[in-house]
């Protein structure tokens, strides 16, 4: 019981931080209608100049205060230079634009950081572990991404329902050529949701840092995971991407937890352990599969 | 697209060397710089080129052409970089890959059409075995060896109940396979995860619940990064010990682990720290030339150069008898940095294998010291498959 408590910790920290990534894709995606690849290469910048900025200063803080910005302007950017011109474009032309993108980030890191991985430490404050669950100590810096992943969540919630931004983002999700015409200007509204998504990703990419390798070509492993919690969420809806972030995430972990133990109980152990493992890494495209399924569309799609 | 082309065989060719007016010999080296793992090939690659530069553009006297291209990690574009090789340039020498996978899309080819090829890095079982040619020499280990060593360390330490972690893929599994022959106590767990895992909350959590009294883990790159940081984040680091291969441990990825791998042992053929002069030239020689401390991996590539010089010395530089290129470099005449080094029957190394332990160093960083000698004369599991 205590180590399914422990793994359902798990799951609720892995599923935030898909939720980082996902509120800003499918805001992308279900506003702009446009497939962005290269959303992974926020998140790879977030972690990249929170790592060196918190090398050179000492402070975790700075280090995030500075990766939130520079992911954000490289968003901006990279949506006023490239992705205005794939708007009116094929969805085949924008996965071409986008993974070219991926390329070009992932060298741009090699030259200006070289090819070996960077280090970046747990801020002392949060380096020890927490017996939030007597008997089963959990990391303190992992509990302190959840918090920062519900601050987020509820951030996103007051801007989207109760501001006058988020309502013009609503309006543009729901009908975009409608939104326009009522005079709300897409083209600012569509840079500005992206650094807003670029944002997000760079800060799940430093806060990932400390978790992980900060290393060229990071963003892609959680980039594909991302695209499945837009898809079981629903394409273009937050809300769906904060159920869909919450859901896989625990599958994905409660999976790769029990799946091999489970089948042990009919299998021989060493056929369980490859079948398991094997299993565990489907799960997620098997639960996607049900789900669709189920819900075509996803579990809350944001177009009627 | 050709990414690099030395020619460091200018200086020598101007000065009279032993083969006079002969062209350089070209050495083919197909090798991943790209990716996250470009950093194993790029250690190669600088390993050799300091024997290079150490001979003024030869090996053993005579000028050789070291041509370099990347294959991306991709056996299929490993197979066309060793096409090209052969077709284009008449390469007779070939050496470079990192990766087992790309090694068997390559190897088996490259030696059928007569090119001897010299395994820096990957050493899977099936060409050391019944797939043994006597065109491949592996001058690194057979794939096994640094998790045989391991698991004997584990067992002579007195462990007895030992979780084991790899990623699920062949060479996971023959990681633990390796491990196993030599270890011999009770298994508390034998997991393997996704290639390319980067959250191991999970598969922690039931670590910790099946209470081992050791890890052994092979996750190479980035995978190993991620795992010993949220080892020593979940509170485990300095509780369990922790084993693995040398592969989560060199030099350039530690710095990138900072002090969670503090303590861990892992089993090597090398260290910058082994005691014989070939190997503290070699370490002072990389550090003034790269301004880092050489990984195993350079080290390897340093060896393989060695080896090759001491054969195109022997032959004089003649590549076209096979037969006696062959025989030269079975001698295997040439001082290792890892000290003894000898061919066994099926030309994979016979050597002595140890365990290192990462300590720590002043201003944070840290480094291996070698903790015990392990097996002397180690060789293969598999070299009695071999008929050659």
């Amino acid at each position: 019981m205590l180590l399914f408590l422990e793994q359902v910790l798990n799951g609720l920290q892995l599923g935030v931080t898909l939720f980082l990534m996902s509120a800003g894709l499918t805001l992308v995606f279900g506003i702009m209608n446009l497939i962005n690849l290269a959303h992974g290469s926020f998140y790879m910048i977030g972690a990249y100049v929170g790592a060196t900025v918190t090398a050179r200063s000492g402070s975790f803080l700075l280090g995030v205060l500075a990766a939130l910005p520079a992911a954000g302007l490289v968003g901006m950017v990279v949506e006023i230079l490239v992705l205005r011109r794939l708007y009116d474009r094929e969805h085949l032309d924008q996965v071409l634009a986008t993974f070219g993108l991926i390329l070009f980030f992932n060298e741009l890191t090699r030259i200006l950081w070289g090819r070996q991985p960077l280090f970046m430490d747990v801020p002392d404050l949060l380096s020890g572990t927490v017996d939030i669950i007597p008997g089963a100590p959990y990391p303190a810096y992992r509990l302190a991404v959840i918090c920062v992943g519900i601050a987020v969540a509820a951030f996103l919630y007051v801007l989207i329902t109760r501001s006058r931004i988020g309502m013009q983002i609503r309006a543009g999700a729901s009908n975009r050529e409608m939104a326009g015409a009522l005079g709300v200007n897409i083209r600012l509204l569509y840079t500005l949701v992206f650094g807003l998504g670029a944002l997000l990703a760079g800060l799940a990419g430093v806060m990932a840092g400390p978790i992980l390798a900060v290393e060229a070509g990071m963003g892609e492993s959680i980039l594909i995971l991302t695209f499945v919690v837009i898809v079981v969420g629903g394409i273009g809806s937050v809300r769906g991407a904060l159920v869909g972030a919450l859901l896989i995430g625990m599958v994905d972990t409660l999976g790769r937890a029990f799946l091999p133990g489970v089948l042990r109980l009919v299998l021989p152990a060493s056929e369980a352990d490859g079948v398991g493992a094997s299993l565990a890494a489907m799960s997620i495209y098997i639960f996607m599969a049900a789900v669709l399924a189920w819900r075509p569309r996803g579990l809350f799609p944001a177009h009627g | 697209m050709r990414s690099h082309m030395m020619t460091a065989a200018l200086a020598a060719l101007l000065a009279s060397g032993p083969v006079l007016g002969a062209d350089p010999v070209k050495i083919g080296m197909v090798t991943t710089l790209s990716t996250k793992a470009g950093y194993l090939g790029e250690d190669i690659r600088d390993g050799m080129l300091l024997a290079i530069q150490q001979g003024d553009g030869t090996l053993g006297g005579v000028p050789v052409e070291l041509i370099v291209e990347d294959d991306g990690r991709d056996p299929e574009k490993g197979r066309q970089i060793a096409e090209r090789f052969i077709q284009r340039d008449g390469v007779k020498l070939m050496t470079g890959i990192v990766f087992s996978n790309v090694a068997m899309a390559v190897v088996p080819k490259v030696v059928r059409d007569d090119v001897i090829y010299l395994s820096p890095n990957a050493g899977p079982s099936a060409l050391a075995g019944k797939g043994c040619s006597e065109n491949y020499f592996n001058v690194a280990w057979q794939n096994d060896n640094l998790h045989e060593v391991t698991g004997q360390y584990v067992t002579d330490s007195g462990f007895g109940k030992v979780y084991m972690l790899a990623p699920n893929y062949p060479a996971g599994k023959d990681a633990l396979a390796g491990f196993k022959r030599y270890y011999k106590g009770e298994v508390a767990g034998e997991v393997y995860t996704k290639l390319g895992q980067s959250d191991y909350a999970a598969e922690l959590a039931a670590l910790r619940a099946s209470k081992p009294d050791a890890v052994f883990f092979f996750l190479p790159g980035g995978m190993g990064i991620n795992f010993i940081k949220q080892y020593s984040q979940a509170g485990l680091g300095g509780q369990i010990p922790l084993f693995g291969p040398a592969f989560s441990f060199d030099e350039r990825l530690l710095k990138a682990v900072g002090d969670s791998a503090v303590g861990v042992i892992n089993g090597s053929q090398w260290n910058w720290d082994l005691d014989n002069s070939a190997n503290a030239q070699f370490v002072e020689a990389f550090r003034a030339q790269y301004q880092r401390t050489p990984t195993l991996y350079a080290s390897q590539g340093y060896d393989t150069a060695r080896l090759i010089g001491s054969a195109l010395a022997a032959t004089g530089g003649d590549v076209t008898d096979l037969a006696a290129l062959r025989a030269a470099l079975r001698k295997a005449d040439f001082e290792s940095v890892r000290g003894s080094f000898r061919f066994g029957p099926n030309q994979h190394p016979v050597q002595d294998l140890y365990v290192r332990e990462v300590v720590a160093l002043e201003g944070g960083l840290t480094t291996n010291k070698t903790k015990a000698k392990v097996f002397s004369d180690h060789g293969d599991a598999y070299a009695a498959d071999c008929k050659m």
